[in-house]
């Protein structure tokens, strides 16, 4: 697929490119100012900047090691910025550690998966609900008593909807570690959509599946943002669909954003064809004239 | 899939409510309801030595589901339970001599006290981790021990403190006939606390922070809480039991609460099964049962030709040490994870019955 990034993709690119931004603009819910990080001697990112509208299906691409991962990571609290400021609904986060920033709404997805291994799906998901529950380990502990029995129920109601949603009605009292991997990635994706949050953050959402599962998981990802109206930012290398389905692109390339817009304005960015995308073949064609001389050397 | 408990068929759940239960089916229920039922009847027809190794069984059960709940369920690791359960007896003891608390509530409220302490040692475990907790524990292990020895006001030091026997309403529970119920109502009640709370959302933050913790602090688990809270559920649980024990035996001694017994408490839990609340029980069974088993194992033999043979004599007794060291050396390596996942087993093996799978 990477080389033909325009090619029609199967599955959700039936929106036209007109349909494609949200209709209202202008609110932003994150934004990174001047995000600096560094380990040791190592620039992961450099001075990068953006902003996230809300409602917006926003994608990061750039080449491996390129710094995607650490951006989203400096998102959602795992990393906190050398240098520069993250602010998330206008709320300055830079030094929120994660759990408080998954109460504010903010919820991932790993690019390795990062499930709990010997808990079944459903418990899985429902950690999910933890800072929307109350009941604690006294109260939980007393179960009948303190009406934790009712909230853990209705709690287990919206749970059902999100397996639903994502169709593992099947699997959702097996034993997470047991399953297979697009599955697993579909759990992963359920437990944090339990979270409810208003901006969810996934990392390779579609890596390392067969094209029928990656169109399946493109559906659920349009769905979360149309439906759900959450704010998705997606780290993705399968081009065809971050070019399908995202409302605007940011290009990362040595920890230095490249650069940022629609999808089409990105695709035909001189730099990004260069850094990730690969040239085209005429601008390849001086090049293809030197093999023959070589030739004659050898 | 082999851990996903069986429904029969025709056991369909039309409610979230009936597929939340304790129990996964109505048979297994009713099954544990008999069995206490049984239980309850036991001093009718048992002698005081079994039911001396019941009530064991009941306080040192109670105990080892708090050590579970910090290193099967949490994750973490402690060389260091014994010193909260004889802190627990400790505190349940000066409670009733020094400060006049009815034995009612000098129970519980030495679980408190222990909980508190079990937070306190549990400070580092929010920073440490694997080996280094372990010593930190081992720490507190000491700590304690020498708190036990010196502080005469509180332990009564080398001479012990005596425990007065429980009294309810001015029925004295001071035989094993008598104390036998208390222990099994103790038993039943923080085993039904345990199973909710692992149920519930303070419990499943737990299991996540032990299977994932940098993804358990993406949901919004706070990582430091849940680490030092285990250590505080799992100390209440230790106090409580050590308390039993205090009031059971009506005298409690600084000797008896070595790291060896800590050692002890890990292989109860090991052996039932990490993760497990049943396991835990089942776990403490077997390490209560093992030392009378291999006792009538080596009178079988004593007296024996093999006796004379091998020249035994004195040294008989030494052979159910080793032997109990063995069985443990034997489970570890044939069935690692622990008596519960056996009966799972056996339980599919019956239902699944002529199949496999």
């Amino acid at each position: 697929m990477s080389g033909a990034p325009v090619a029609p993709h199967p599955g959700p690119g039936q929106n036209s490119p007109g349909q494609k931004s949200p209709t209202t603009q202008a609110e932003t819910i994150f934004e990174a100012r001047g995000v600096n990080l560094r380990f040791g001697g190592v620039h992961a990112l450099t001075d990068v900047s953006f902003g996230i509208r809300k409602g917006e299906l926003f994608s990061i691409i750039g080449p491996n090691g390129a710094g995607k991962t650490s951006m989203v990571n400096c998102i959602s609290g795992r990393y906190r910025p050398t240098d520069g400021k993250v602010y998330f609904k206008g709320r300055d986060v830079t030094g929120m550690t994660p759990n408080h920033r998954a109460a504010l709404g903010i919820g991932r997805t790993f690019q390795n998966l990062a499930l709990f291994g010997h808990m079944t799906v459903l418990d899985n998901i429902m950690v999910g609900r933890h800072h929307l529950l109350k009941n604690n380990f006294l109260t939980g502990s007393l179960y009948w008593l303190t009406g934790a029995r009712k909230e853990e129920l209705s709690h287990r109601r919206e749970v059902e909807e999100i397996i639903d949603f994502l169709e593992i009605q099947h699997v959702r009292k097996a034993t997470a570690g047991t399953l297979s991997y697009g599955l697993r990635k579909r759990v992963e994706l359920a437990r944090a959509i339990a979270l409810k949050p208003d901006l969810i953050l996934l990392d390779e959402p579609m890596a390392g599946m067969n094209l029928e599962e990656k169109e399946d998981m493109a559906r659920y990802i349009v769905d979360l943002n149309e439906e759900f109206g959450m704010t998705v930012v997606m780290i993705e290398h399968d081009m065809g669909v971050v070019m399908d389905i995202s409302h605007r692109v940011m290009v990362l390339e040595f920890g230095k954003k490249i650069a940022e817009g629609k999808p089409e304005e990105v695709l035909a960015d001189p730099r990004v064809r260069r850094a990730y995308l690969g040239e085209d073949d005429e601008e390849e064609a001086p090049v293809a004239t030197i093999p023959p001389a070589r030739k004659e050397v050898a | 899939m082999a851990s996903v408990s069986i429904i029969p068929s025709g056991d369909y759940k039309t409610s979230y409510g009936s597929d939340t239960t304790i129990f996964p089916t109505r048979t297994s229920r009713n099954f544990a309801i008999l069995g206490v039922v049984l239980l309850l009847a036991c001093p009718a027809f048992m002698d005081r030595y079994w039911l001396s190794l019941l009530i064991q069984i009941s306080y040192l059960g109670i105990a080892a589901l708090g050590l579970n709940i910090l290193v099967g369920f949490t994750g973490q690791i402690s060389i260091g339970h014994s010193a909260f359960f004889g802190f627990g007896a400790f505190a349940s003891a000066w409670l009733s001599n020094s400060v006049g608390v009815p034995v009612a509530l000098a129970i519980p409220l030495a679980g408190v006290i222990t909980t508190l302490v079990g937070l306190l040692f549990g400070m580092p475990a929010a920073r440490l981790k694997g080996l280094y907790l372990a010593i930190a524990t081992l720490a507190a292990q000491y700590i304690l021990q020498d708190f036990f020895a010196r502080a005469d006001w509180f332990t009564g030091g080398t001479a012990g403190t005596i425990a007065e026997p429980l009294t309810i309403f001015g029925f004295a529970f001071d035989t094993d006939e008598r104390f036998f119920y208390v222990a099994l109502v103790a038993l039943v009640v923080m085993y039904i606390l345990a199973t909710n709370l692992m149920r519930t959302r303070d419990g499943r933050a737990l299991v996540a922070v032990r299977d994932h913790y940098l993804s358990a602090e993406i949901m919004g688990i706070n990582l430091t809480k849940y680490r030092t809270m285990s250590f505080g559920i799992s100390a209440f649980y230790a106090g409580i039991g050590g308390a039993l024990y205090a009031h059971y035996l009506q005298f409690v001694s600084v000797e008896g609460f070595t790291i060896l017994f800590s050692i002890q408490f890990l292989g109860m839990i090991i052996i039932g099964g990490l993760g497990s609340i049943m396991g835990t029980l089942m776990g403490t069974a077997f390490m209560v049962f093992l030392p009378e088993a291999m006792q009538a194992l080596t009178k079988l033999v004593s007296g024996t030709a093999l006796d004379t043979a091998l020249n035994l004599k004195d040294n008989i007794a030494f052979l159910r040490e080793m032997s109990i060291g063995l069985v443990i050396i034997l489970f570890l390596v044939f069935e690692p994870d622990g008596l519960a996942h056996r009966w799972k087993q056996i339980k599919a093996y019956w239902k699944l019955y002529p199949f496999s799978h």
